[in-house]
């Protein structure tokens, strides 16, 4: 009986490493064969990679043990069969990258209003957080202190903005776009399905008046006719008028992905809200807009990701950001002709911030379970 | 468009004009300089993060003849597409910023070119495996060309002047043009002839590529100021000619002290021992003396900046003194 009973373990060939080497790489021949093609690409492709950027790169000094100074101590400049990357200038550079043209003795500020970033962030990003309600605060008045700490007053020295650079730029360009166009970009939506015609229509016309033109334009507009508008006297900062175009374009696609979510509610809820008693903002705070923003996560992470590589663009309007850093120093007689290294670094910076973004998404997806369908439940 | 930008400058012109530029420079405590967001030789930022280059010298130059202080300028980085605007709006005070002297630049977009501090044009750069020593052998070449640029209209026309042939390979930017012709994808780069100079300099190895000795086109580029201000253009033209005399007389920051009791009576004049050129000017008599002190005079400026021995190697050519086979003259100082 207990022979009879004993149970059976599955063939060899479905489980285990061999298993899962059978059902994902080699299923038929179709998939075998594309199998091997990829490994054979990997395998002329990783080691040369390695070998460009790390075993064969020059990091801070040559083959000859000298401190890099120009392009023409790289390695590979003195020895073409000799050397891979030259990562010095990124070293040599790297205050620029990472702070611009801000002045040495005030950096301690950029390094604090880094810090705080991530602080404020933390709340935001892990809801299990002890004591979040008080983090919470700090995140609320965070953008008044970054202000202070940035650009000077309240005792600090002014540092004005046109000394910003690199990441900096980057950085408040993207957080600000993302951070102030979340509630405008709600309101908007909200505004649009509004059933007061003048409310609708003036949110009609702004989202589709700058969904329709491009980020470029925008930016000039801020840039040249902004302060056409406004009283003589009255200067307003470069960066200060890129983030209002930044702000504005963003919200606008903020707004339809929101208003995306508001379309997959089903009626059942509205109504139920109401016969309840709720009034309308009780309804669209508390019934409504939490499960429509549930459900718009991929897509308000995917503008978000797209707005902070769009921030690139304020090269245009002569704003040096991270990538305009990369390009000034190509600029340097010293530095001629590292283009791969500058644009390697630079990507690998964006892909660290973007990476990051999108999967902190699909880790909000799994815990607010975004895929069920809401009407059923 | 063009018409858009002079609108933009005229009402701009009309906020920002009323008080004199050198007023309000004087009044902020520093010069606020537009140049390029990095072009080598002319305007980039060094290591630690100070502008250098031919241009930011000359922004330098207007700074210490107002202030005595080569510190005093902010750079203000502009694009091609953003440099009118910005300095029609008043953002800044001049550009010095690689611009081409050209009469609708001058005349309808309401500014001022005061002086040229390069004379540059298009030329070509081929692989010296190509054997080709003078434009004029290319026919049937593939050319790399920035498409909606003047060296497009200029290439044409030079080719059919010749009677011969090409083909064009469209390219966007510098760096397009210089992977092209690297990977052999076109035999001839055609772009401004600084230009060309710095894209040999990012080779592996320079001495692969030759630039053809043809120059095509005329692009005097200089310093440019709104219109309508003579007394701010009279400061920022005089200041570029000041480093131009200065050559010419053989004062250079390093023997400027020891000329001040020079016996020729021009560089007496420029230095502001004798007459007060400066009070003219509205600046202090030494402005000269302290321009030619702390930048150097032009050849200083160019030989650190873009010179033989700079990695750009640009020989002086046009750029020469009148009197050494060049075209640049700048008139007396009397």
């Amino acid at each position: 009986m207990n022979e009879m009973n004993e149970v059976r373990k599955p063939p060899v060939a479905t489980t285990g490493i061999i298993g899962w080497l059978r059902i994902n790489l080699f299923f038929n021949w179709t998939n075998s064969l594309i199998t091997l093609f990829v490994i054979y690409c990997l395998y002329k492709f990783i080691p040369w990679i390695l070998d460009w950027t790390i075993f064969s790169a020059d990091f801070k000094y040559n083959y000859l043990g000298e401190q890099i100074t120009n392009q023409e101590m790289c390695s590979r400049n003195l020895d073409p069969e000799n050397g891979g990357a030259c990562w010095a200038v990124i070293y040599v550079r790297f205050y620029q990258f990472i702070y611009g043209f801000y002045p040495k003795v005030e950096v301690w500020r950029v390094n604090v209003a880094y810090f705080m970033l991530a602080l404020a962030l933390l709340p935001l990003l892990y809801t299990k957080l002890p004591y979040r309600r008080y983090f919470l605060y700090f995140t609320y008045i965070f953008p008044v202190i970054a202000y202070f700490l940035l650009n000077g007053g309240l005792g600090f020295t002014e540092v004005s903005t046109n000394k910003w650079g690199g990441l900096l730029v980057t950085l408040v360009l993207g957080c600000t776009g993302i951070a102030l166009a979340f509630p405008i970009g709600i309101m908007l939506a909200l505004g649009r399905r509004s059933k007061l015609p003048i409310i609708s229509m003036m949110c009609t016309l702004f989202i589709e008046f700058i969904r329709g033109v491009p980020l470029i334009t925008l930016l000039f507009f801020g840039m040249v006719m902004l302060p056409l508008f406004l009283p003589e006297g009255i200067d307003m900062d470069g960066l200060v008028r890129v983030l209002v175009a930044v702000t504005l374009f963003q919200s606008a696609y903020m707004a339809e992905v929101i208003r995306g979510g508001l379309q997959a509610i089903p009626p059942g809820q509205y109504e139920a809200a109401k016969s309840l008693g709720m009034s309308y903002w009780r309804m669209n705070l508390l019934i409504i807009l939490p499960q429509a923003i549930r459900i718009s996560i991929p897509p308000i992470v995917n503008t978000s990701i797209g707005l902070f590589k769009d921030t690139t663009l304020v090269i245009i309007v002569g704003i040096l950001d991270l990538l305009g850093i990369g390009r000034g120093t190509l600029a340097d007689t010293n530095w001629l002709g590292l283009s791969y290294e500058i644009y390697f670094f630079v990507s690998l910076v964006f892909f660290i911030f973007t990476f990051g973004m999108s999967r902190y998404s699909l880790y909000l997806e799994k815990k607010l379970k975004t895929g069920i369908n809401m009407g059923a439940d | 468009m063009k018409k858009l930008l002079s609108i933009f400058a005229v009402a701009a012109f009309a906020f920002s004009a009323n008080a004199g530029t050198l007023d309000d420079v004087k009044n902020r405590g520093f010069l606020k300089c537009g140049v390029t967001t990095g072009l080598a030789g002319f305007a980039a930022p060094d290591d630690s993060g100070e502008w250098a280059g031919l241009d930011a010298d000359m922004c330098r130059a207007v700074a210490v003849a107002v202030f005595g202080d080569r510190s005093k300028v902010e750079f203000i980085t502009t694009t091609g597409k953003s440099r009118f605007p910005t300095l029609a709006s008043g953002e800044v005070d001049m550009l010095a910023r690689n611009t081409t002297w050209t009469i609708s630049r001058d005349v309808n977009l309401g500014f001022e070119f005061v002086g040229v501090n390069f004379y540059d044009g298009q030329g070509f750069m081929v692989p010296s495996a190509l054997g080709v020593s003078s434009a004029t052998e290319l026919d049937g070449a593939t050319v790399c060309i920035q498409t909606g640029t003047t060296t497009e209209l200029n290439l044409a026309d030079f080719f059919r002047l010749n009677g011969i042939s090409y083909e064009a390979l469209p390219i966007e930017t510098n760096d397009e043009g210089k992977e092209n012709l690297f990977a052999g994808r076109c035999d001839v780069y055609t772009t401004d002839a600084s230009g060309l100079s710095s894209t040999r300099a990012a080779a592996s190895n320079p001495d692969k590529w030759k630039v053809l000795p043809e120059i095509i086109s005329k692009e005097p580029l200089g310093p440019l100021v709104r219109h309508g201000d003579h007394q701010w253009g009279d400061v920022v033209r005089w200041s570029l000619n000041a480093m131009i005399i200065a050559e010419e007389l053989g004062v250079t920051s390093e023997n400027v002290d020891a000329q001040m009791s020079s016996n020729v009576p021009e560089v007496l004049r420029l230095l502001g021992v004798e007459g007060n050129y400066g009070e003219m000017l509205e600046l202090s008599n030494d402005w000269a003396y302290q321009i030619i002190k702390q930048i150097g005079n032009y050849s200083e400026s160019y030989e650190a900046n873009v010179g033989p021995d700079t990695p750009l190697e640009i020989a002086r050519g046009l750029n020469a003194l009148w009197t050494q086979g060049g075209i640049l003259y700048a008139p007396p100082f009397r």
